[in-house]
């Protein structure tokens, strides 16, 4: 059970797929216009590794190790095309928004790499456990990063105005050069405060060592 | 003419990597020395042209007629991926010492979402196959344009004071935001 809850916790943070392992960076940077795109395509990230994951994991003592990285491919690809097929359905907004980041989930590492570092090995409710944290850790990244942009680009988080009136929006945040920018002084920021969490459990375990 | 200006806009005016966000992870990844960037860029820039030419005929070969339009994310990508292996195949044999120095990223070029993305705009956009080639090459071209960019000056960087948690990723991230902003530039050209 504990080691489920480790495996679990490992994608929000210490193994973070964004910003740890800087993985599946595409859609991050792409998407991430408003909040609601970012969330969208984390939620079809994390729909697609979850049921990717599993049906790896039942499958491993059945696919050849020799073809197994297009194997895999084949069942990523698979949910992908019901992913996109129900968006256009549902959703043809967001379908519009999310554009061709949708089919190219397809080729997102965070997937590929839990399938073969993971899912290829344990049980079916390991990793099951493993492909919702890593989708929940991106999908807390992606939206955080869409809120910023959205609030300082346009002044909305999630479509609602919560800018004061005299808000002049930082346009630039939501072009372009504002993905990379945004993300860049995210990873910072997250540097400085894995370093102080670091210096603190440090100093904890030497002041109890003494 | 009409190839030439959307090979020019391909390469500059909506530059893959910096502008639409195709590609990176071997951006960000393989972009710490020109030497190994100039490598990865022409294998890369040789994949993207064989999977615009493949996937065109795939899809108007084979989809199209059969109505098989579904299978298209399927198809392109095992395709994308016979043809990487080949790539990795002919350099191990006959420039073995840029195989070693691609390491890990040859077989990442299959999950390098500027190859499928090429395929699957040019089929949206409906290019004949003149045009999915230019289309292709110049993906490729701008892929390596802005991997060498970004290499140059991260070899530059190396030895420069940068303040620690800014450090990696964080001050290449923010370079490629300051690249991105001058390609922003080229938006009015064509």
């Amino acid at each position: 059970m504990n080691r489920m809850i480790k495996d679990f916790l490992r994608g929000l943070w210490d193994e973070h797929p964004t910003f740890r392992i800087m993985i599946g960076m595409c859609p991050t940077l792409a998407v991430t216009t408003t909040a609601l795109n970012g969330l969208g395509m984390a939620a079809a990230t994390t729909f697609v590794l979850i049921c990717s994951s599993v049906l790896i994991s039942m499958l491993k003592r059945v696919i050849p190790a020799g073809v197994r990285i297009p194997a895999y491919i084949v069942v990523i690809a698979t949910f992908v095309t019901t992913v996109d097929y129900f968006m256009l359905a549902k959703s043809p907004e967001l379908h519009q928004a999310l554009g061709v980041f949708i089919p190219l989930i397809v080729v997102n590492c965070i997937i590929l790499g839990r399938a073969e570092a993971y899912a290829s090995k344990m049980p079916v409710h390991f990793a099951a456990i493993d492909a919702l944290g890593m989708g929940l850790g991106f999908t807390w990244a992606l939206t955080l990063i869409g809120a910023i942009r959205e609030l300082l680009g346009s002044g909305t988080v999630f479509g609602f105005a919560v800018m004061p009136d005299g808000f002049a929006p930082i346009k630039i945040l939501t072009s372009p050069p504002g993905a990379f920018i945004t993300l860049g002084v995210l990873l910072a920021l997250m540097n400085v405060v894995s370093d102080r969490i670091a210096q603190k459990t440090k100093a904890r375990q030497e002041k109890a060592a003494s | 003419m009409e190839y030439l200006l959307l090979f020019v806009a391909t390469v500059l005016v909506n530059n893959f990597v910096l502008v639409q966000f195709l590609g990176i992870c071997p951006f960000l990844g393989v972009s710490k020395q020109v030497s190994t960037s100039v490598g990865m860029g022409i294998a890369t820039t040789f994949v993207m042209v064989m999977a615009a030419l493949a996937s065109w005929l795939i899809q108007h070969f084979i989809l199209i007629p059969l109505g098989l339009q579904y299978l298209q994310t399927l198809s392109f990508i095992l395709v994308i991926a016979a043809l990487v292996q080949l790539v990795e195949m002919f350099l191990h044999k006959s420039i073995p010492g840029l195989y070693r120095a691609m390491g890990i990223f040859l077989p990442l070029i299959t999950t390098n979402c500027a190859v499928l993305g090429l395929a699957l705009n040019a089929m949206l956009r409906n290019y004949n196959l003149g045009e999915s080639l230019v289309y292709g090459f110049g993906a490729g071209v701008g892929f390596t344009l802005a991997l060498i960019l970004i290499a140059g000056i991260r070899e530059e960087i190396q030895f420069a004071d940068i303040p620690k948690p800014l450090k990696g990723q964080a001050i290449a991230l923010i370079i490629a935001g300051l690249l991105s902003l001058a390609f922003s530039g080229f938006a009015g050209m064509i």
